[in-house]
Parts: C-alpha cells; sequence; structure tokens
C-alpha cells in the first residue's frame, strides 16, 4: 500500500438511494500500481461504489481523497486522470468509432487520428473505425469503449462490468490492457462478477447486503 | 501518466462540443426538418381556419407567428439533454473535465442554430404568408432571433429538470411556457409596430434585455439542474 498520498481513497462512505442504505461505510485505498476488484450479488452498491469514487455521485457520509485531496477542491485535475467505464456505451450510433473517440477524447487532451486509430488497432475494431457505431455489435462496441479508455491515457480506471457482452479473446484482451496499465504505474477499480485473471497486483473488495 | 499532455482550453471544448452536436444533427436531418416543417404547416392552419380577410389577417399575423415560433422551438427542448443522459454521454461529459456549465452552453448554443436560427432563416416565408409587408421583415427577424435564443436559455433550465423523467416533455412545456410569455408580448409587439410603420425600439430593447438576462443565468441554473439528475 502506498497510503492516500498517492492514491485514490475513498472513506467510509454513506450512500441512501431512498429509503435504501445502499453503501454502509464503504472504505477502500488503491494506490498506484494497483487494481481494486470490487464483487458482490446484485442490488450491493458496486455501481453505487463507482459512480461515488468519479465524483457524480456526492455520498451523503464521508469521502473520496485522490492525492490526499478532496476530489471537490480537484475536480478538473482529477477529471483529467480519470477514465470511467459505465454500464452504458456512450457512443452515438449516428457517428463513426473514430468520431466518437474523436469527440470525446478531444475534451480532455489533443489527440491526433493515427493515434487514435493506433488505439482501435490494439482492441481490434480498426476495420470499424469509419463506419456508424449502429451496425457495430455489442462487443465491438465494448472494444471501441476500451480504446477510448486507453486514449484517454489516464492514471485512474473506474470500469464497471468491462467484460460485459466481449467474446473469450476479448475478455483476455481487457485483463491484459488492464495489467499494463496498472503495471506501468496506474490504478484501477474494477466491479466484475467473474475472476479476474489479471497478471497484476490485485484485492478484492467484497460488498455484501 | 499523462501530466505532460496539453489541457484542451474552453474555447476548443466549445467548439468541439457545438461541432459535435451540428455533426449528429446532420446526420439525422429529419430532426432539425421536423420543427420546421411544424412552424410552417401551423402558421398556414390559422389563414385556412379562420377564413380571414387579408386586413384581418395583418392583425392577427404577429401573435400567430410568435405562438408558431415559441412551440416549434418546444418540440425539439425534449432532446437537449435527454438523448445523451440516456445513453451515458451526459456522464462522460460530465466527468470530461470542462465543467457541466461548458457542456450546458455549448450544448444550448448548438440547440438555438438548430432550431431557433433555422426558424429565422424560414420566417420570411412564413411572413410572406400572412401578408406581413417586407418593411417589417428586419424587425421581425431581429425579435425572433433575440426571442428563440432567450427561449433556448429558458429551454435548458426547463431541459435540465425534467431529463431524468420518462415523458418529461409535456412538463418541460408547462415549465418554459409560462416563463415565455414576456417574449411573446414583447416579440408580437415589435412586429406589429413594425407592421403598423411605428418604431419597434422600446419592444426590441427588452427582448435584448431578456435574452442577455437568460444567457447569463440559465447556464448555472441548468448545470445545477443537471447535476442533480446525474447524482
Amino acid at each position: 500500500m502506498n497510503g492516500t498520498a498517492e492514491g485514490l481513497c475513498v472513506e467510509n462512505v454513506h450512500v441512501w438511494r431512498g429509503d435504501r442504505h445502499v453503501l454502509k461505510g464503504v472504505s477502500v485505498e488503491v494506490g498506484p500500481r494497483e487494481l481494486v476488484h470490487v464483487l458482490g450479488p446484485n442490488g450491493t452498491g458496486k455501481t453505487t461504489l463507482l459512480r461515488v469514487a468519479t465524483g457524480l455521485l456526492r455520498p451523503e457520509h464521508g469521502r473520496v481523497l485522490w492525492r490526499g485531496r478532496a476530489i471537490s477542491s480537484v475536480r478538473s485535475d482529477y477529471q483529467s486522470a480519470l477514465a470511467y467505464v459505465s454500464h452504458e456505451p456512450a457512443l452515438k450510433a449516428d457517428l463513426t468509432p473514430l468520431e466518437n473517440l474523436r469527440f470525446m477524447v478531444g475534451l480532455k487532451r489533443r489527440v491526433s487520428t493515427s493515434e487514435l486509430k493506433a488505439h482501435l488497432d490494439r482492441t481490434g475494431v480498426l476495420a470499424c473505425a469509419d463506419l456508424p457505431v449502429r451496425v457495430l455489435s455489442a462487443g465491438q462496441r465494448r472494444r471501441v469503449v476500451m480504446a477510448r479508455v486507453l486514449a484517454l491515457g489516464a492514471a485512474i480506471w473506474l470500469l464497471d462490468e468491462p467484460f460485459t457482452n466481449l467474446d473469450a479473446a476479448g475478455t483476455e484482451l481487457v485483463a491484459t490492457l488492464l495489467a499494463e496499465h496498472v503495471n506501468s504505474g496506474g490504478l484501477a477499480l474494477v466491479v466484475a462478477h467473474q475472476n479476474l485473471q489479471v497478471s497484476a497486483t490485485t484485492r478484492r473488495l467484497e460488498l455484501a447486503t | 501518466m499523462s501530466e505532460e499532455a496539453a489541457s484542451v482550453g474552453v474555447g476548443r471544448a466549445m467548439l468541439l462540443l457545438v461541432g459535435r452536436e451540428l455533426c449528429l444533427s446532420f446526420r439525422r436531418p429529419e430532426q432539425l426538418l421536423q420543427p420546421l416543417v411544424f412552424f410552417l404547416i401551423v402558421t398556414t392552419l390559422f389563414p385556412l381556419g379562420l377564413n380571414l380577410q387579408p386586413s384581418l389577417l395583418k392583425d392577427i399575423s404577429p401573435g400567430v407567428l410568435w405562438v408558431a415560433a415559441l412551440l416549434s422551438s418546444l418540440l425539439s427542448l425534449d432532446a437537449l439533454f435527454k438523448i445523451d443522459a440516456d445513453d451515458g454521454t451526459l456522464e462522460q461529459l460530465a466527468l470530461s473535465g470542462q465543467g457541466l456549465t461548458v457542456i450546458v452552453i455549448a450544448k444550448t448554443a448548438a440547440h438555438w442554430l438548430l432550431s431557433g436560427a433555422a426558424l429565422v432563416l424560414v420566417s420570411p416565408l412564413v411572413a410572406t404568408a400572412l401578408a406581413i409587408p417586407v418593411s417589417a421583415f428586419p424587425t421581425m427577424l431581429l425579435s425572433l432571433a433575440l426571442g428563440t435564443l432567450t427561449l433556448s436559455w429558458l429551454g435548458s433550465i426547463g431541459a435540465g429538470l425534467t431529463v431524468g423523467l420518462r415523458r418529461g416533455n409535456v412538463l418541460l412545456s408547462l415549465i418554459v411556457l409560462p416563463l415565455a410569455m414576456p417574449l411573446l408580448i414583447f416579440g408580437a409587439a415589435a412586429t406589429d409596430r413594425a407592421i403598423s410603420g411605428i418604431s419597434a425600439a422600446g419592444a426590441l430593447y427588452l427582448l435584448a434585455a431578456l435574452c442577455v438576462f437568460t444567457s447569463t443565468l440559465a447556464p448555472f441554473a441548468a448545470t445545477v439542474a443537471l447535476r442533480i439528475a446525474l447524482d
């Protein structure tokens, strides 16, 4: 553990959704070169925890720290260091994967078309780079989403079920990308139901009802 | 990891966002055209349904023009944030490091370009059908431009508040239309005065003031509404 000074730290977070107490004092620390695998039955607040970590959802109690400072006080820096993948691919069906990436990544950093193509090649969807996302399969869309994560060049990966809809090769690819990211100094918080076969320092966080 | 990456300025982000909205809209031209056709049809229905004399038509034409303009602008407002919210894009935009207010301003500006500005461009056609004299066109165009822009700002608040609702479009109209009444009053008054050949400066100044008022405050109100919706 590298301590809170360098990593992401979720501290004693409580979240209510209506009358339901979804997160009951959850704490998790992720340092550089570390992956935390969040698991637990449906409805135990895995996605909620990830949304709290992004800063989209403000917890009723507790706080999220990035390099020892509350994320709300360093929002712009924190968001530039962040790549978040939710259940929704967040791709526009009428745009091509290349256009989708250019607009989304372009808001965070200047990026060239050749670089984006290299990332799409890495995730195996370069052949679809100029087709509208509408005609892509769910698995191919997932791969485009992973290309977006790579292109963002973010230090923090918050991935919600990144293996959904992927074939065996795709699952292996995401595991490899995760390992490369973590081993090169990144940190990751991953919600997944299956066991993670990632060759990197991995800890498990089990959420219960 | 990417500490050295040059960050993207607000201006560039705005251009990128507006460009994205325009690009998306031109891929789906029917969404662009439907409100305009609605505007044309509604304004044509009045003379047909009321069987008016040209002289009477001249009296009601400013009001008809303005009511139709407000209603057709409302048609596309529902989609302002909803489509992005439904497919997860809004979350990604909110985490883009650009600040939600920048996103709101860019999206609302793009919405005006695609609905309000387009409506201003076709309004001379409608005005001719409603027997509005050409001499009144400059005032009419200016008042419509100011009015539709103000409506887009007001609409951004309503769209932000109703973004989480499954069928929010009726509620959106109920929120926005009462707020749009001053626009209708001053906009129709300006057009009416221009038709009668009287100076419409007073009404235009008021419209401009409303436009400045909403464009400075609405982005912040819409940002708060969106933040609640994302929570």
